[in-house]
């Protein structure tokens, strides 16, 4: 038996719980070392060592050290192709590209302005930062126009790159999980009718409710 | 087998495309799209590439967007002993390469793409660009660098010590940072990203898609 990957960084962090999802999804033990961001300690040459960029979350197994979520996502999909959900990144030419292409827009398109508004809506509060309003309607508009695509392909298949749920929905999930959750943020999901099935469905798969579980702070 | 490819060659991404297809020596045929215009917005583009961009590409009936889905594609599929080199060959090399596009496409594009609209886009528009966001973006650029440095320093390529995709999703960026934007000491100012600047460019493939501009 193989000794568990390390993931380190914060549960709360949208990349970390990517690539925990796809953890669970593929039934790969797994340590998670916290990382405290509020005390900078992904910025010290600690962590610098294995993440340059001073990002979370950084991956360690026993043949590898990587740093990018959708990479780390990547490699556990490949690395244990016989275990947990074998089609998560597809088992043929074909599938692997239309997952490849959701995931590339969900990183270019759907990524920076849900980001941005994770940021504004969820964290900027916690942390007592000013909002910024510009940016939060930018972003929203941004993100109207990016989910009227989603809503029109999920008409036209159950999951975003075909008909089973697979990583490119599976990268969907950290954001869309804080969004639905703020204030502002949950109407432009519930609002589309097919983006709204879509996102009942993927946010209720037992991988993703249990990232959400870790993310709960303990009850005291 | 020829791969259509939907797109300007003078914009990144179709690029990327073309330098991918040129090292696999896969034919092609270029079909042009007027982004001045407004072609890639409306309905017949659209209903090839929803979120109106460039490129998108047909290989037979299959069709497929997202030009760093498309190198993985197209040199998985095609490839052969080269498109496998080009995307790592074992599933550790796959992994360096996949982290190395990542970076790419989320600590380098943005900013690169960032300082090449407001410096160039806009001003042949007729526009002023935002200088303050330019000089801002510059300078978290630099940082970007700084680490590139450090791993060039390392290995001859990114993602170890043999050139692969992660190198070549780079080449529009780097190109259009150093001839249009007048960024080129961002480079140059940095030993070991020069020489691997150096090197990456002056493969015959990126000469080829070079001549295609001309």
């Amino acid at each position: 038996m193989a000794a568990p990957v390390k993931v380190y960084g914060p549960p709360i962090s949208t990349a970390v719980s990517r690539v925990l999802a796809c953890l669970l999804e593929k039934e790969v033990d797994f340590q998670l070392r916290n990382v405290n961001m509020s005390r900078g300690e992904h910025k010290k040459p600690d962590f610098l060592k294995i993440q340059p960029f001073g990002q979370v979350p950084a991956f360690e197994d026993e043949s590898i050290s990587l740093f990018e979520s959708r990479a780390i996502s990547r490699y556990v999909c490949e690395k244990y192709a016989n275990q947990g959900n074998k089609g998560l990144y597809g088992t043929t030419p074909l599938e692997k590209a239309s997952i490849d292409q959701w995931l590339e827009a969900e990183g270019q398109s759907f990524n920076p302005p849900s980001s941005s508004l994770v940021f504004q809506l969820a964290f900027a509060p916690r942390m007592k930062l000013k909002q910024d309003e510009q940016l939060i309607r930018q972003s929203k508009d941004k993100l109207a126009k990016v989910l009227d695509i989603y809503d029109s392909r999920l008409g036209q298949t159950q999951f975003l790159a075909g008909e089973d749920f697979t990583l490119a929905d599976l990268s969907h999930l950290p954001n869309t999980q804080y969004l639905m959750n703020a204030t502002d943020g949950k109407e432009l999901f519930t609002s589309r009718s097919n983006v709204a099935r879509w996102w009942a469905e993927i946010s209720s798969r037992d991988s993703w409710k249990k990232v959400v579980d870790m993310r709960k702070p303990p009850s005291s | 087998m020829v791969v259509k490819v939907y797109g300007p060659v003078a914009a990144a991404c179709p690029q990327r495309v073309l330098a991918c297809l040129m090292e696999i020596g896969t034919e092609y045929e270029i079909i042009p799209v007027d982004l001045q215009t407004g072609e890639h917005k409306k309905p017949e583009f659209l209903a090839r590439q929803p979120f109106g961009q460039v490129p998108v590409i047909y290989d037979g009936d299959f069709k497929l967007f997202e030009s760093r889905a498309i190198i993985r594609y197209l040199a998985a599929k095609h490839g052969g002993h080269i498109g496998s080199n080009l995307l790592g060959r074992t599933i550790e090399e796959k992994a360096l390469v996949d982290q190395w596009l990542e970076v790419e496409a989320h600590n380098f594009n943005d900013l690169v793409y960032t300082l090449v609209f407001q410096l160039v886009v806009l001003p042949r528009m007729g526009k002023r660009g935002d200088l303050a966001l330019a000089h801002s973006s510059e300078q978290k650029l630099e940082k970007v660098l700084d680490i590139y440095e450090e791993r060039l320093s390392k290995s001859d390529y990114l993602a170890g010590n043999s050139f692969t995709m992660a190198d070549l999703s780079h080449l529009p960026g780097i190109r259009y940072l150093v001839e249009d934007a007048g960024m080129g000491h961002l480079i140059r100012g940095r030993k070991h990203v020069s020489a691997w600047w150096d090197t990456i460019s002056s493969r015959p493939a990126w000469k080829k898609v070079m001549h295609l501009l001309n």
